[in-house]
């Protein structure tokens, strides 16, 4: 049988989903179900004083309205933070109280105040606009830079700092710059994004009277991490009386990650009002209150010899929370940006140090890549800007700076297990023609444009990780994966994992994997996932974690279903258990022609008996059934890399950015599906491309969301980009049995400093903030021939 | 979206009957449908105009393209007719919104809004055109009053739009990277006396750019116009372009306008 483990096979998922056969939450009603509509905070940051209902409560179709009054009074609990950090001076961080309906005050625009549940969608949305808040307006804090000068958004929080976080040592850096030929510098901003899934969020919630059972289902990329929280932190329901479905979803990006105020209102109302209730966000409300992603102001240098080896790096950055701190929004500017900041290189001495500070606009959390695009963003427009002052060439001073052998023990927290980061570097030259670029400008400067080209190399730290390392760096939860394998006796085999797709094609890895192990027809297999009454238990679907996690959990408990299948077929065949082999699906007693397909050894463990003999095919010990389930916990983080080369074009007149080449040569370890990988590094390289030239997330100084909506917040198009030139180096992980890494975030990590050293190389090495729009562009290009003209 | 009643008018006669200061009239609704919807626009009744016959098509003269209020953008974009007559007009319904709004929106729609960021507008402008409605006919010069403003009287409808065939012509627009509306769009036509530079998406309503008119006149070669400083105080801020920068794009999308002819 050949294996499907490295092939094109084609999406399981397509079908239903090319054939509008999807199941989405907002395709779920529920009979004599309700509608509900939020009622949120137009302002920034307000007191409020009163509610008044009177007047909502008699619009039609209208079956009940709650407040923040009540959700306090039924002690239902609030959102949280999942990751506990501590700052420089041993304090612990800082979170203020999320009530899932604000009562005393409200934090940014979108913040829910009160929850409104009618007969009909339309009857709810009459009765929302009836409900009168009577706001005292205060003084919002917008700014990222400026935050810890503004008024204190939390009483008790001073300077609106949650924690004041050192990653390294500050002393050897030092003495590290003290010794330097040269020290680049660098400041840069790292703009604000909206995840913009294609679905927005929605939940259902229902409530079953007689078994006190509430369920809810809801666009969660972890339902039992949801389930956990809502349950222990959300007071909800206990955790046996709370099920939670995560259908499909049509992609998350991290912004699924959180338990939202929805998900608890919607569970806490269906049992108060003991009905149905559905609520489905509009996009405008996707713009508002789903968590937002990077939003860092750093400083950074770089101590570097005059022969360009680095000797010591420093990062100075203020990371925006927004106004409450939530499921993975303290660990990604620290854990998951400070020990990725170094990049790939050996940097004798380092240091990252994080002030996480409060606003007033919406919470900030994982988005795609979650702190290493921002760690990957600092140090290579550091590297860049080195090798245009120091004279030599980008791709050289890299390699002079990478590791010198695996595994490379990286200077603040991890140990790369394996990587060739100059074979990548080399193979990524020769893909994007590296070498042909100056005949390449020339042609551009004969068209009257600039022609720039970047490069960034990068390695990442996923399959996020040892529970273990997590929880002793203050993670509130292990982040194992479960899988369970199941036979039906009649041969085909349900496995339900952990994980949870919404985008990322497991129907189908998954499925391969699986199918290669066990020796089964892929057409046998189902994978199952995304609710909690299927499952033990799964900790989802985020940073990578998918394949190098869940992944090897199913190879784990396939592994335990052929262990039995040796010892029941030993007994069936009268064999020692050590003499039995697996091959392609058939346990083979070696040296004899004696065997027995897996389909038989599922069939026997069913039906443990003969007719007509007192006899069983289940060796003493062995129950029936053919089940096994598996938690793995990985032994370390895995580390894809790479390098992504750009070229672009400008055009001086008008500042117009054309991404004219981009190639990406990445190491993903072992490919399960390349089409399926394909597939994650476009989207990847979408998302980092449109972080580098379109999409900003702006408010305004009182708070207002300026970019609410497709018409000013650019989301990138398919007419934005070239073609992608897309390779892989496959240094195999050494550290999991598949020898996998992970792709999911790659392309959003590196694309961003790629695409912008090309464009910084093309406007003479002038800083352009993220995103270069043609405004900035074409400021700096007049810059440009400004100083041309002074220069002749 | 509140209620409303829904009226389909068999002719412009009934349409206009129906009419009342409560009201709209629905033709691709590209831009009524999403302001209900926001809760921006509300009407006790809309009278969709789309079902009269005599509203749409194309008539192509030796002088003039006469296009029906409701034909659609891609009734435009498709026509052999206006590609051959004037391509560059062709060309601008190619370029309006995405193909959903190019299979609903339409030309009447489109320029009864008068949005200030709307191509249509300097279409208008640059050809010349006459506005004929089921009251009168009205110069394209005159039509356009301000942002989001007509001469149109309440229940006056427009019928068709009459562009003069000039001798050259071309649209360049500089798009807004998020809605792709014109950040500045310049449509240059080239006719038998003069040269008009119809400019949309710049000030707040759609203008004839009357300091590169003459330039054009006198030579038609964006060299003419190459490094003019136009005024930008009148001209647009917004957060994807600064007046300033508005100013330098018409003249660099006008040279493009002028070298694409």
């Amino acid at each position: 049988m050949a294996s499907l483990v490295g092939s094109r096979v084609e999406r399981k998922e397509d079908k239903r989903f090319l054939t509008g056969k999807g199941r989405y939450t907002a395709d779920i009603n529920l009979a004599n179900q309700t509608y509900a509509i939020f009622v949120r905070s137009p302002h920034a940051r307000a007191f409020i004083k009163k509610i008044n209902i009177d007047k909502a409560l008699k619009s039609s179709g209208v079956v009940s309205i709650l407040t923040g009054k009540e959700i306090a009074d039924d002690k239902i609990g609030g959102l949280i933070a999942g990751w506990a950090i501590r700052s420089e001076d041993g304090t612990e961080m800082k979170c203020p109280g999320n009530p899932p309906l604000a009562k005393d005050n409200v934090n940014f625009v979108g913040d829910p105040v009160a929850v409104v549940i009618a007969e009909s969608l339309a009857e709810a949305k009459d009765a929302a606009e009836k409900v009168e808040v009577d706001y005292k307006v205060l003084k919002a804090v917008t700014s990222t830079a400026d935050a810890m000068n503004g008024d204190t958004i939390h009483e008790g929080i001073d300077k609106n700092l949650c924690f004041d976080w050192l990653l390294g040592d500050r002393q050897k850096v030092k003495e590290a710059f003290d010794k330097a030929d040269k020290v680049i510098s660098i400041d840069i901003i790292n703009n604000r994004l909206i995840p913009n899934a294609m679905e927005p969020r929605a939940c259902v919630a229902d409530y079953n009277a007689a078994s006190e059972e509430i369920t809810l289902y809801t666009t969660s990329q972890n339902p039992h991490l949801s389930r956990l929280i809502m349950s222990a932190f959300g007071n909800v329901a206990p955790e046996h009386k709370l099920r939670v479905v995560a259908p499909d979803v049509g992609g998350g990006f991290g912004s699924k990650i959180n338990v939202y105020n929805e998900d608890i209102v919607c569970s806490w109302a269906a049992k108060k009002i003991n009905r149905a209730i559905k609520w489905v966000a509009e996009r405008s409300e996707s713009f508002l209150t789903d968590i937002h992603g990077r939003d860092h102001v750093t400083h950074a240098e770089l101590a570097v010899t005059k022969d360009g080896k680095f000797l010591g790096f420093k990062n100075e950055t203020i990371a925006n929370l927004g106004a409450y701190a939530r499921v993975f929004g303290t660990v990604t500017p620290t854990y998951l940006f400070g020990p990725c900041a170094t990049g790939v290189y050996e940097i004798p001495a380092a240091y990252t140090n994080v002030k996480a500070v409060y606003t007033n606009t919406a919470p900030v959390d994982a988005y795609r890549g979650a702190g290493r695009p921002e760690a990957t963003y600092t140090i290579e427009r550091l590297v860049e800007k080195a090798s245009m002052e120091l004279g030599i060439d980008k791709t050289e001073l890299r390699i002079k700076n990478f590791p010198t052998g695996f595994p490379f023990k990286q200077t603040l927290v991890h140990t790369v297990d394996s990587g060739d980061y100059v074979a990548g570097m080399e193979k990524a030259k020769q893909m994007a023609d590296y070498k042909g670029f100056e005949a390449r400008r020339k042609e551009s400067e004969a068209k009257g444009k600039l022609r720039g080209i970047g490069v960034t190399s990068y390695f990442e730290a996923c399959g996020i990780a040892p529970s273990a390392a997590v929880m002793s760096l203050g993670c509130g939860v292990g982040l194992w994966e479960s899988a369970e394998v199941r036979f039906n006796p009649t041969g085909q085999v349900t496995v339900y994992t952990g994980s949870h797709s919404h985008g990322q094609s497991h129907q189908t890895t998954f499925a391969q994997i699986a199918a290669d192990e066990l020796g089964v027809p892929i057409e046998n297999i189902d994978i199952v996932h995304g609710d909690t009454d299927k499952g033990t238990f799964g900790m989802g679907t985020y940073g990578s974690r998918s394949l190098a996690v869940g992944g090897i959990a199913i190879v784990n408990a396939c592994k335990k279903i052929v262990e039995k299948g040796k010892r029941v077929t030993a007994k069936m065949l009268e064999a020692n258990p050590e003499d039995v082999e697996f091959k392609d699906g058939e346990f083979i007693v070696s040296k004899s022609n004696k065997k027995k397909t897996i389909g038989e050894v599922a069939f026997a463990c069913y039906l443990p008996g003969v007719r007509d003999e007192m006899k069983s095919p289940l060796p003493e010990g062995d129950e029936p059934g053919l089940k096994e389930t598996s938690f793995y916990d990985p032994s370390n983080f895995s580390f894809p890399a790479g390098t992504h080369i750009a070229e672009v074009e400008i055009d001086p007149e008008t500042g117009h950015v054309k991404l004219e080449k981009y190639t990406a040569c990445d190491d993903f370890g072992r490919i399960i599906n390349p089409m399926v990988v394909e597939g994650q590094v476009h989207g990847g390289l979408a998302q980092g491309i449109g972080q580098a030239l379109y999409e900003n997330a702006e408010y305004d100084e009182t708070g207002q969301l300026m970019t609410g909506s497709y018409m000013d917040y650019t989301m990138p198009r398919a007419d934005n980009f070239p073609e992608f030139n897309i390779g892989y180096t496959c240094t195999h992980a050494t550290t999991n049995p598949l020898g996998v890494k992970g792709c999911g975030e790659a392309g959003a990590i590196a694309a961003p400093p790629t695409v912008m050293n090309a464009v910084i190389d093309a406007l003479g090495g002038q800083e352009v903030t993220m995103p270069a729009t043609a405004e900035k562009v074409w400021k700096a290009c007049k810059n440009l021939k400004k100083s041309n003209t002074k220069a002749a | 979206m509140k209620d409303f009643n829904y009226h389909s008018a068999k002719d412009s006669k009934e349409a206009s009957k129906l009419a009342s200061s409560s009201s709209a009239f629905l033709a691709g609704g590209m831009t009524t449908i999403p302001s209900m919807k926001l809760g921006l626009a509300t009407y006790k009744d809309l009278i969709d105009i789309k079902n009269i016959k005599k509203l749409s098509g194309i008539k192509v003269s030796g002088k003039s393209v006469t296009i029906g209020a409701a034909t659609k953008h891609v009734e435009v974009s498709n026509s052999k007719d206006v590609k051959k007559a004037i391509p560059s007009l062709s060309s601008l319904a190619e370029g309006i919104g995405d193909p959903q709004v190019r299979n609903r929106g339409t030309i009447g729609g489109s320029i009864a809004n008068n949005d200030p960021s709307a191509d249509y507008p300097s279409a208008c402008i640059a050809l010349n055109a006459t506005i004929h409605t089921n009251e009168r006919k009205i110069e394209a010069v005159k039509f356009f009053k301000g942002m989001f403003e007509t001469a149109l009287k309440k229940g006056e409808l427009i019928e068709a739009i009459e562009f003069q065939i000039p001798e050259k012509s071309s649209y360049q627009k500089h798009p807004n990277p998020a809605s792709r509306y014109a950040i500045v769009g310049v449509y240059v036509a080239k006719h038998k006396g003069d040269v008009n530079v119809a400019v949309t998406g710049a000030k707040s309503c759609v203008y004839n750019d009357k300091e590169m008119s003459k330039a054009l006149s006198g030579n038609f070669s964006s060299s003419s116009i190459d490094g003019m400083d136009l005024d930008s105080s009148e001209m647009n801020t917004d957060m994807h372009a600064s007046a300033e920068f508005r100013a330098s794009l018409v003249v660099t999308q006008a040279k493009k306008a002028v070298d694409a002819c």
